[in-house]
């Protein structure tokens, strides 16, 4: 106690008042770190507030219907007003409906069989078939317990007067539901895959993020500016290194994936290698361009933080993707996490083939060639 | 003189940071096998002057060959021929004396790299210590590692910046032995400093302040451009003699040195007049002694300063 209270002989506020107007001095002219302070803030609050949504509405919806009655045009209405649903396509067959769930272009598909509007009204209890894409139990959760209900509902509006002897006791019809890929609705099944970008991102982007400023900062890019070496030389060196603790990264996920978590492995390694590669060499062409533009490493780290960000919130990794509304569902399409965690679900959980890996794999080759032209832009030659 | 014999040959070189003229109008020539010195306070833009000659900054007007190529448009085969030390060291500490040589080496993709970093280091003499981590080195050692890297690959020139700065008397003597060897073996050097006796051991001189490129030459060229006569005062608590004699017509500055009071001015009579009223009505010994290289620096510095100040 004496010991700590001698920690305050001979405070001097005079002193004190000059660190704290030294760091507030500091603090104003370090432009980045205060846009920081303001710019957070305002991220967190838009992405929190206004894009995630625990509770997704809209879900894209396929229907596959065989037969146009007023029944069947009805409980497609009824899945709509409930909000949950939103029907995006119309498909001609079955497979086609296994397609679109593959590419993770819809969430459910809804087929209604050829007979299914006599077989309702001679009271055979028909059923329609939902299928959901049910790797991430909680985007799905919700919508499917409200499909439940709509048979009943659908049947006591539509079914009236000589019918309405249907309509007591159980739905006349059944929505029979069949959860794909996940049908244990396992969280972890969904979380462990998609953990592996999120790792990839926060750890390669901060890294590289951090490499460039590291040389500026000590000095030691003066030196390197002089001698004869080339921006690319530079750049694509320095990614090396962080392409092999990438590739040790993924193995240690995946290896924890299938034999901690028990993960179900439908798709091949060699798919997930090479989604993998080529979201480690997005990732690092963003720490690279950050590098460049940071001026030093404090910088560095609060863009690599801030471009973390939406990454984290927006790629589908935490919150369902369909649950956000249109413009920060354009924003996460820019993002390489989005469809990294689309394409390493789709080869874990769906045993995806290249061809329904493509729509997902374009836009983070885009998006790496882009921003490395960005990198290279701003890569100093001289110290002008 | 024919463009092989010069290493550099620089005209009209001009740099802005911001609205600030840093470098104005610098035209330099420095001839192979030259020891050059770089003079000029802090600020004056030299480290900028240097910059541009290696490609490192570009001039926003001015034209210049440094080793036969053009400093705007070949600089990448100019970097490799010129050794370029920086002002701060900026090797890598966290790496090893030898990976550090070797990684600049490899930069130049130097044939027998190996062999190349053996005889750097046993020429250092650290050969023992070439395991050891750059940062736990002492500031004289840094500067000897620096001048061996960048000394590697056998560059036609050297651009060194202040490469002495901080490094103790004996290791500099030793620092200028080794250039005068280089210089003998044909390569030119280009070397900043603040230190008047490193001044007189360069084959030439010159002395920038405030961007502009007051004067250059041999040092005696320098010292009599300026057409400077200095006397000397000897006694004892010189400090309030000169400030009496520097407000004497004729005096345009007076330095202690100890026992010894150095009066410079333009004007000989004038100065020899206010001298011998002042030091010698006090009964102190006077001569005339010949104007140091530190004299005329001091002279030019101040002069700079008051042209600067009257610029609008």
């Amino acid at each position: 106690m004496k010991a700590w209270l001698a920690n305050f002989r001979g405070f001097s506020a005079a002193r004190w008042w000059g660190v704290v107007l030294k760091e507030f001095l500091q603090l104003r002219r370090d432009r980045v770190t205060f846009a920081m302070i303001v710019g957070i803030p305002i991220v967190q609050l838009a992405l929190f507030g206004f894009a995630i949504n625990t509770d997704p509405r809209h879900l894209p919806t396929a229907v596959i219907s065989a037969e146009q009655s007023e029944f069947s045009r009805s409980l497609v209405a009824a899945l709509r007003n409930s909000r949950y649903f939103a029907i995006t396509e119309e498909l001609p067959d079955e497979a086609a409906g296994r397609e679109a769930l593959a590419e993770g272009r819809v969430q459910f598909v809804l087929s209604i069989p050829p007979d299914f509007s006599k077989r309702l009204l001679r009271g055979e209890k028909p059923a329609v078939l939902l299928e959901a894409d049910a790797t991430d139990p909680t985007a799905t959760g919700m919508a499917l317990g409200a499909a439940e209900q709509i048979a009943g509902a659908v049947a006591r509006k539509d079914l009236r007067g000589p019918l309405a002897a249907l309509v007591p006791g159980e739905p006349p019809f059944e929505i029979r539901v069949h959860r794909l890929y996940n049908p244990e609705g396992v969280t972890q099944y969904n979380i462990i895959p998609g953990l592996m970008g999120v790792i990839l991102t926060m750890t390669l982007v901060m890294m590289t993020g951090l490499a460039m400023t590291r040389e500026r900062e000590r000095g030691t890019m003066e030196n390197l500016l002089a001698t004869p070496v080339r921006p690319l030389e530079v750049i694509s060196g320095k990614i090396v290194p962080y392409i092999a603790i990438g590739l040790v990264q993924s193995t240690i996920i995946l290896l924890a994936a299938r034999f901690v978590f028990g993960v179900p492995f439908f798709g091949s390694i060699v798919a997930i290698y090479v989604a993998a590669l080529l979201f480690i060499a997005a990732n690092l062409t963003v720490g690279i361009t950050l590098s460049s533009l940071a001026i030093n490493q404090l910088q560095a780290m609060q863009m690599a933080i801030f471009y973390f960000m939406p990454n984290m919130l927006l790629s589908g990794f935490m919150f369902p993707f369909a649950g956000m509304p249109t413009w920060a569902q354009w924003l996460a399409s820019a993002l390489p996490l989005t469809h990294f965690n689309r394409l390493i679900r789709g080869i874990i959980l769906k045993g995806n083939g290249w061809v329904e890996l493509w729509p997902n794999i374009w836009p983070i080759l885009v998006f790496t060639v882009i921003v490395m032209a960005v990198a290279v832009r701003f890569y100093r030659r001289t110290l002008d | 003189m024919s463009a092989e014999a010069l290493a550099i040959d620089v005209q009209g070189l001009n740099k802005f940071f911001g609205d600030k003229h840093v470098v104005a109008d610098l035209s330099l020539q420095v001839r192979r096998g030259e020891i050059f010195g770089f003079l000029g306070p802090n600020g004056s833009g030299k480290t900028t002057s240097i910059r541009m000659m290696c490609g490192l900054l570009t001039p926003d007007s001015g034209s210049g060959r440094c080793l036969g190529y053009d400093i705007l448009r070949e600089s990448d085969a100019i970097k490799h021929q010129v050794g370029y030390m920086t002002q701060r060291f900026s090797y890598w500490e966290d790496l090893t004396i030898r990976e550090n040589l070797d990684f600049v080496a490899r930069l130049y993709e130097m044939p027998n790299r190996r062999a190349a970093v053996d005889e750097a280091l046993e020429r250092l003499g650290l050969t023992s210590r070439a395991q050891q981590l750059t940062g736990a080195l002492s500031g004289g050692w840094k500067q000897r590692l620096a001048l061996a890297a960048c000394m590697l690959h056998r560059p036609q020139l050297l651009l060194l910046d202040e490469p002495t700065a901080g490094v103790d008397p004996t290791a500099r003597r030793d620092f200028w032995e080794e250039l005068h060897d280089l210089a003998a073996q044909g390569i030119s050097v280009l070397v900043s400093t603040h230190y008047m006796d490193e001044a007189e051991r360069c084959h030439k001189l010159a002395y920038m302040a405030y961007g502009q490129l007051l004067v250059q030459g041999t040092a005696a060229e320098v010292v009599a451009a300026q057409r400077l006569t200095t006397w000397a005062v000897h006694g004892e608590h010189l400090g309030e003699l000169s400030q009496r004699l520097r407000e004497a017509p004729g005096v345009e500055q007076t330095v202690v040195f100890g026992s010894v009071l150095h009066v410079t001015g333009a004007d000989a009579a004038t100065l020899e007049a206010s001298v011998r009223r002042i030091a010698g009505g006090a009964g102190l010994h006077v001569e005339t002694v010949p104007t140091s290289l530190e004299d005329v620096f001091i002279h030019l510095m101040s002069r700079a300063t008051d042209n600067y100040q009257d610029r609008p």
